[in-house]
């Protein structure tokens, strides 16, 4: 009985978040309301993070800095040029694609450890060019000052409720692209060669290739929520593409359950609630937060979606074909 | 019990102390102020001076101004312009505070700077002090009772060579705009008075082994002018004296490196270090005497300019809604009467604002020295009213552009 039912769970409780996101704005306050429109923006970048971290098993440090191009690119044309939406979007998404395209080339060399390190120091030098390359970025004070965009829309997105839809929208893209991916036969395959590298490349995938575009995909995601986040925020400055940064989306796709897709955005809203309205009662709240992080790698290592779900007891290893490695531990827990 | 607790509770019982005092603004509730300010990170030290300053000055009040109760709400950026604008948004739009105060970095003034005015929010900046808040991108709704980063080396630079008569320099500053505006305004008057600066190293922010830029620093100088911050300004003028520099050139530098914040944890080593700044808490006034002695009470320090910056900025508000008669709903007035304050009696001396809303006040040329085993900032030369232009004229000093890494060029390095 329990096994007839789960599907349809899995199927109601998105739906049911889904319908809930629609719904939300006129019972939200304008603050709540900017919460959760920072949650979605971060729930993008997580979500794109876990395609390299949860879905290929890479764990990287240096996701920031693809978020933080995109939100340069907005700034940067923006506040100097006018750009509009069409031209900073995708200006945004080409320039985390471009940069992750080579930086993958580089940090793809490695994997473990040493792809953590390479791929903090790569964000470090993107960070560093933020900082110091004054003249475009201005530096530390950042750039600011960055109008919302105008879409043509009868609604002016420098509303908060307009803006909320527009991020939800973004949301709802980058969802169902992750999503298209991790189901496919390619994100069959990356799931693959996280458990097996070398299994996978004893049956003939191009094991590097797989894991490259996997790469290039997470950084162009991560820029494209960088656009949003800037014209979120109109503000952008190095703090975006600083070591913390990266390792906060981490944390949020550990929090909220690896390769799940759905946890990483569930990860991503309870820290942006936690730093927010923890720290309205007391400004230990970072205290709070590490609790929640040790409680969560102690009794939910998987993460919070990965304590509930249901998953099989793991299939035995009897046969190596690729189907077996990759049952009840895809996209399909969504 | 954290201190917005603490804030909430004082109210309270204010309130029922003072029910029925003034009934005109009853219905309406308390005075509500934002201050914003790093409680958490790098910064939380100064955070807390911060709001220990502000704090002090509405106790001061016994948290009333014109009959109404005054209520702080301390928030945390965590020195994160984002999670700045997110508290401030929680500030006005949750919390519907009147006035909003505080902020430290500068990069933070800077994000917060076009949401304030698209809030209409009365904010005053009392401790970020990059040049351009008040200069080439000034806030309509804002105010500052601070500083410019530049402000006192303009008249430091004339000082170096006219009274301590060195004529070449080599300065050392952390590499972001705030080392940058100061150097950049001791180097123009330095250099527009006969001297020449003839290096200028920058080592990163939050540099703490400062061997590799010692090692550098030319020995034919006559001295060092340095711009250290937090961490770093700890370490310096240790390290400094450790290479065998301090024998050699002496050391001078902006406010900030010999601060009263970093006082405390210096040793001998820092001894004879001349810097000016909008403050010392060796002020010999009657005001300032006090304002020392009860800081030190209450919160267990000497007070630096942290914590006397922001125990203005308390006051000017305090004064702005006094002058509207607590009626700070009215923003427009509110705004304006922000703009007209002066503060005759402020610990640092007398303060009001220019035409850009940014205070014209003394600048004190400081010289550590130990008095009772305890390392102070003597005054041995005050600048009286200072603007953050200097001598120059406004509409000339903003044609050119704000002070950076290269600007105004190195030309005799």
């Amino acid at each position: 009985m329990k096994l007839a039912l789960l599907p349809i769970i899995r199927a109601a409780v998105p739906a049911m978040i889904f319908f809930l996101l629609l719904v939300a704005p006129p019972f939200l306050s304008s603050f709540l309301l900017t919460l959760v429109t920072q949650a979605l923006i971060y729930a993008i970048v997580a979500m794109s993070l876990d395609i390299i971290l949860g879905y290929t098993g890479l764990a990287s440090l240096g996701h920031a800095a693809y978020f933080g191009l995109g939100a340069y690119s907005v700034g940067i044309l923006a506040t100097r040029y006018g750009a509009g939406f069409g031209i900073t979007l995708p200006a945004g998404v080409f320039l985390a694609l471009a940069v992750a395209a080579i930086f993958g080339l580089v940090a793809l060399r490695a994997t473990g450890v040493y792809f953590l390190m390479i791929t903090l120091a790569l964000g470090m030098v993107v960070w560093g060019l933020a900082h110091r390359w004054v003249t475009v970025t201005q530096g530390d004070n950042g750039i600011s000052a960055i109008p919302r965009p105008d879409l043509g829309l009868p609604w002016s997105l420098a509303l908060s409720i307009p803006f909320y839809y527009f991020a939800l929208a973004g949301f709802f893209i980058a969802f169902w692209i992750l999503r298209t991916i991790v189901r496919s036969p390619f994100g069959q395959t990356l799931v693959g060669i996280r458990e097996s590298e070398s299994r996978m490349r004893t049956l003939g995938y191009h094991v590097w290739l797989h894991k490259y575009i996997g790469f290039v995909i997470a950084g162009g995601v991560a820029g494209f929520a960088g656009v949003l986040w800037a014209y979120y925020n109109g503000f952008v400055s190095p703090v975006e593409l600083q070591l913390a940064t990266s390792v906060e989306v981490l944390l949020m796709v550990a929090l909220g359950g690896r390769a799940t897709l759905i946890g990483p955005a569930l990860g991503a809203a309870i820290i942006v609630f936690l730093k927010n309205l923890v720290s309205v009662y007391t400004h230990r709240w970072l205290l709070i937060l590490g609790a929640v992080y040790i409680l969560t790698i102690v009794y939910a290592p998987e993460g919070i979606l990965g304590a509930i779900k249901w998953r099989p007891k793991k299939v035995k290893p009897k046969t190596v074909g690729v189907e077996d490695l990759t049952e009840g531990e895809i996209g399909g827990s969504v | 019990m954290s201190s917005r607790r603490i804030a909430a509770i004082s109210g309270l019982l204010l309130v029922a102390l003072s029910a029925g005092a003034s009934p005109a603004w009853a219905q309406k509730g308390p005075i509500k102020i934002g201050f914003l300010t790093q409680m958490t990170g790098g910064g939380a030290a100064v955070g807390k001076d911060m709001s220990n300053g502000f704090m002090m000055s509405l106790e001061e009040i016994g948290s009333q101004i014109a009959g109404r109760k005054v209520q702080a709400i301390i928030e945390d950026t965590q020195g994160d312009p984002a999670q700045a604008l997110t508290r401030l948004r929680k500030l006005v739009e949750s919390d519907q505070v009147h006035a909003v105060a505080g902020i430290f970095l500068a990069n933070e003034g800077y994000a917060l700077a076009p949401k304030v005015d698209e809030y209409g929010i009365p904010t005053v900046w009392a401790v970020v002090s990059a040049d351009d808040l008040t200069q080439r991108k000034p806030t309509k709704w804002a105010v500052r009772t601070g500083w410019t980063s530049s402000q006192p080396n303009h008249p430091f630079g004339e000082y170096v060579t006219k009274t301590l008569g060195y004529k070449r320099i080599v300065t050392i500053a952390m590499d972001y705009a705030f080392g940058w505006e100061q150097v950049g305004g001791f180097q123009r008057t330095f250099e527009e008075n006969g001297g020449q600066i003839v290096q200028k190293l920058w080592p990163p922010l939050g540099t703490t082994d400062f061997g590799p830029f010692l090692a550098q620093i030319k020995r034919d100088a006559d001295a060092v002018f340095a711009v250290m911050v937090a961490a770093s300004a700890l370490r310096f003028p240790k390290q400094y004296q450790d290479a065998g520099l301090k024998a050699r050139l002496p050391l001078i530098g902006g406010g900030t490196s010999f601060d009263e914040f970093v006082l405390p944890s210096l040793g001998d080593e820092a001894i004879g270090a001349i810097s000016p700044l909008i403050y010392s808490a060796a002020i010999d006034t009657p005001m300032n005497r006090r304002f020392v002695k009860e800081f030190r009470t209450k919160y267990g320090k000497v007070p630096g300019y942290y914590g006397e910056a922001s125990y203005s900025a308390g006051r000017w508000i305090a004064e702005a809604a006094k002058a509207v008669g607590g009626g700070v709903e009215g923003k427009e007035k509110f705004l304006s009467a922000l703009k007209k304050v002066e503060l005759p009696d402020a610990p640092r001396g007398p303060i009001k604002l220019d035409a850009y809303g940014n205070p014209i006040q003394n600048i004190y040329v400081r010289k550590v020295e130990k008095k009772d085993g305890e390392l102070w900032n003597t005054v041995i030369h005050t600048f009286p009213n200072v603007s953050q232009f200097w001598n120059y004229k406004p509409e000339v000093f903003l044609k050119q552009p704000v002070y950076d890494r290269n600007y105004p060029a190195c030309k005799y390095c």
